[in-house]
């Protein structure tokens, strides 16, 4: 392991899909969460503790998140407060999650990609106001990588061109963001590790337990989704990322995916697509939607499968 | 003329459409459209200080849910809000009262008619944006107690009119008036890149022509026109965020689902793209229009059908799509 001077290129050393559900945190029992819970889910927890684990033996500096939670219409925006500090409920389950959040944002590198992504054509600004309150995304994708919060993050939102106008669009947005993260990491000298805090298939059961922790409840929506979810990982695990861009439009559609937030886009476009299998430390459900907990270790990469397009 | 003064035949003594971006309340001076909005809101405050409703009932589609129905339950909520698009307009400090009893009286009606139904009584809970913009500007010093009702993105028109009949009934129950709001933009697409605020205007003609109709059927009172319209509306102005366009259907049917009203059209005009409207609806004697309308109105919810399931995993019972199912056969069937 080895520590970068600042004159040396900076780089993406790893890549981290990293769902958010906040039944993760709440079962998870942190005291920054109000809530108490029994157990639950403890697969995809597990997974977390591995990913975790991996993380641990990775030299870097910061870590940039792209959350599906905190949806932006008018271009892209970039948390760039030095520190925030508050209550995160989250407004679906807040009977779940009620997160005191104190947390540190690597402002320079905030701005650094704000810059490259206006130069690139995609509108982007920076939010500087102290009283904005983290999205809940955010908070529980960094929290369950990194539980103690030892390195500055810088949060991206997630614009809403798929619903704006389709997924083909928004990936040709993420991948532009993408590349844009990738030169403002490389600029900065700085190792980053990215996270993509999405869900896959995403559609939710609309009734819940009387205890939410009660796994004898917890299964897959439909099986629809469950196969779309099986072939997503498969590709992940054969490293191959150019077919999961191919497939991001049907999958995005079909299986309700929460890709449509770009995240998972804009993450393999930062990455530059190696041919790179993904360590798959985790699936599991939650409330019915698909989640895996994945890792590529880009910084073990040297080969692209087809960056040239990027 | 208005019908209800006596609240004997609906406890809705007045119902409003409300725009829910915080132009209007943090930026009024940067554009004459939002100042516009602005003095419109303020004259619906004057008019809901006039009224002196024992409640004011929200409809938000900016809280949308997923677990069934949320209704805003904790008595008062502070905070400093910040929206997640325009952070750099400012943070709203707010401190709000809400009608807790009513809320659970809602909760516990809706329950009864098949709905999920959820009381949100947490501390620190996020108001959305649109709630929190309509609380400041329409209820400032009045301290009247607010009930907020949430959007479900999976819900349709049924469940939606269920609710709306569900609020209505613990009005009555509770034997309390109210006015109604629906918070909701009529076209919604937001210009996507970044504008001045001397640059706004409506998204596109179609939004504009759409918002044009819209406003035309609401100013001549015809409520129900509009409800019925809402799937148009949705396929024709509405980005697809949700499932559907249903903040006039809860509206009519909590107001009565007829066109029996005298509209009034306060403010229109465009913020960041959106068509923003400020409307009045007020109870009146007669209607601009009347129609047969073509949709059943439930009473009850009965969840999803699952029409794509295999025959074979289908139980007994009633697996027609009415609510009415085998009623024509009473009527005429049997002779």
């Amino acid at each position: 392991m080895t520590k970068m001077t600042k004159n040396q290129k900076g780089q993406i050393v790893a890549a981290c899909l990293a769902p958010h559900p906040p039944h993760l945190v709440y079962a998870e029992n942190p005291p920054q969460n109000e809530p108490r819970a029994e157990c639950g889910w403890e697969t995809l927890r597990w997974g977390y503790h591995r990913l975790q684990e991996s993380l641990k033996n990775l030299d870097y500096d910061v870590v940039v998140v792209l959350s599906p939670h905190w949806r932006t219409y008018v271009g892209t925006h970039i948390l760039a407060y030095p520190h925030f500090k508050g209550l995160s409920v989250d407004p679906i389950f807040p009977h779940l999650f009620r997160y005191h959040y104190d947390l540190k944002v690597d402002v320079d590198l905030a701005r650094a990609i704000c810059d490259e992504a206006n130069a690139a054509g995609e509108p982007t600004k920076l939010m500087t106001n102290p009283d904005f309150r983290v999205d809940y995304g955010t908070i529980i994708s960094c929290h369950m990588t990194d539980p103690s919060w030892s390195k500055p993050i810088v949060a991206i939102s997630s614009n809403a061109a798929s619903a704006y106008y389709n997924v083909d669009v928004m990936q040709e947005k993420m991948i532009e963001l993408g590349k844009a993260t990738r030169r403002a990491i490389e600029k900065s000298g700085k190792r980053a590790v990215l996270l993509a805090s999405n869900s896959l298939s995403h559609r939710h059961f609309t009734q819940e337990a009387s205890l939410p922790e009660d796994m004898s409840h917890e299964h897959i929506y439909n099986h629809n989704q469950y196969l779309w979810d099986m072939k997503m990982i498969e590709l992940i695990k054969q490293g191959r990322n150019q077919e999961i861009l191919d497939l991001m439009p049907d999958f995005t559609e079909q299986a309700v995916s929460e890709t449509d937030g770009g995240a998972l886009t804009w993450m393999l476009a930062a990455m530059n697509r190696p041919k790179l299998p993904g360590i798959v430390h985790a699936y599991g459900t939650v409330i019915g939607t698909g989640n895996a907990i994945v890792e590529w270790k880009v910084e073990d990469s040297s080969s692209s499968e087809s960056g040239a397009h990027l | 003329m208005i019908a209800n003064s006596s609240s004997t035949l609906n406890p809705v003594l007045k119902g409003f459409v409300l725009p829910g971006l915080p132009q209007p309340l943090l930026t009024p001076e940067a554009n004459a459209g939002y100042k516009k909005l602005r003095a419109a809101f303020e004259q619906v405050r004057g008019e809901i200080e006039a009224l002196n409703p024992d409640v004011i009932l929200i409809y938000s589609t900016m809280w949308p849910s997923i677990l069934g129905h949320q209704v805003q339950a904790r008595p008062e909520l502070t905070w400093n809000h910040v929206d997640e698009e325009f952070h750099d307009l400012g943070s709203i400090p707010y401190t709000f009262q809400f009608d807790a009893s009513l809320a659970h009286q809602i909760v516990k009606e809706g329950s009864v008619r098949g709905l999920m139904m959820k009381a949100t009584d947490y501390n620190g809970f996020p108001v959305d944006t649109g709630s929190v913009v309509a609380l400041k500007l329409v209820n400032s010093n009045l301290k009247i107690p607010a009930v907020i009702l949430s959007s479900n993105i999976y819900s349709d028109r049924a469940e939606t009119v269920v609710l709306g009949k569900a609020t209505l009934q613990a009005l009555r129950a509770q034997k309390k008036t109210a006015v109604a709001i629906i918070v909701s933009s009529l076209s919604n697409r937001l210009h996507s890149e970044f504008i001045k605020p001397s640059e706004d205007k409506i998204h596109s003609l179609k939004d504009q022509e759409w918002n044009a109709k819209i406003l035309e059927f609401l100013e001549k009172g015809r409520l129900e026109d509009v409800a019925q319209l809402s799937r148009q509306i949705h396929k024709e102005a509405r980005v697809k965020k949700v499932g559907n366009f249903k903040p006039f259907w809860w509206l009519s049917s909590l107001m009565g689902p007829h066109n029996r009203y005298t509209g009034e059209i306060k403010a229109y005009e465009a913020i960041y793209g959106v068509g923003a409207a400020v409307v009045g609806l007020t109870p009146a004697l007669t209607a601009a229009r009347d129609l047969e309308f073509d949709e059943d109105s439930p009473e009850h919810y009965s969840g999803e059908r699952n029409v794509l399931a295999s025959m074979s995993s289908m139980g007994p019972g009633m697996s027609s799509q009415t609510l009415s199912a085998g009623e024509e056969l009473g009527d005429s069937g049997n002779e």
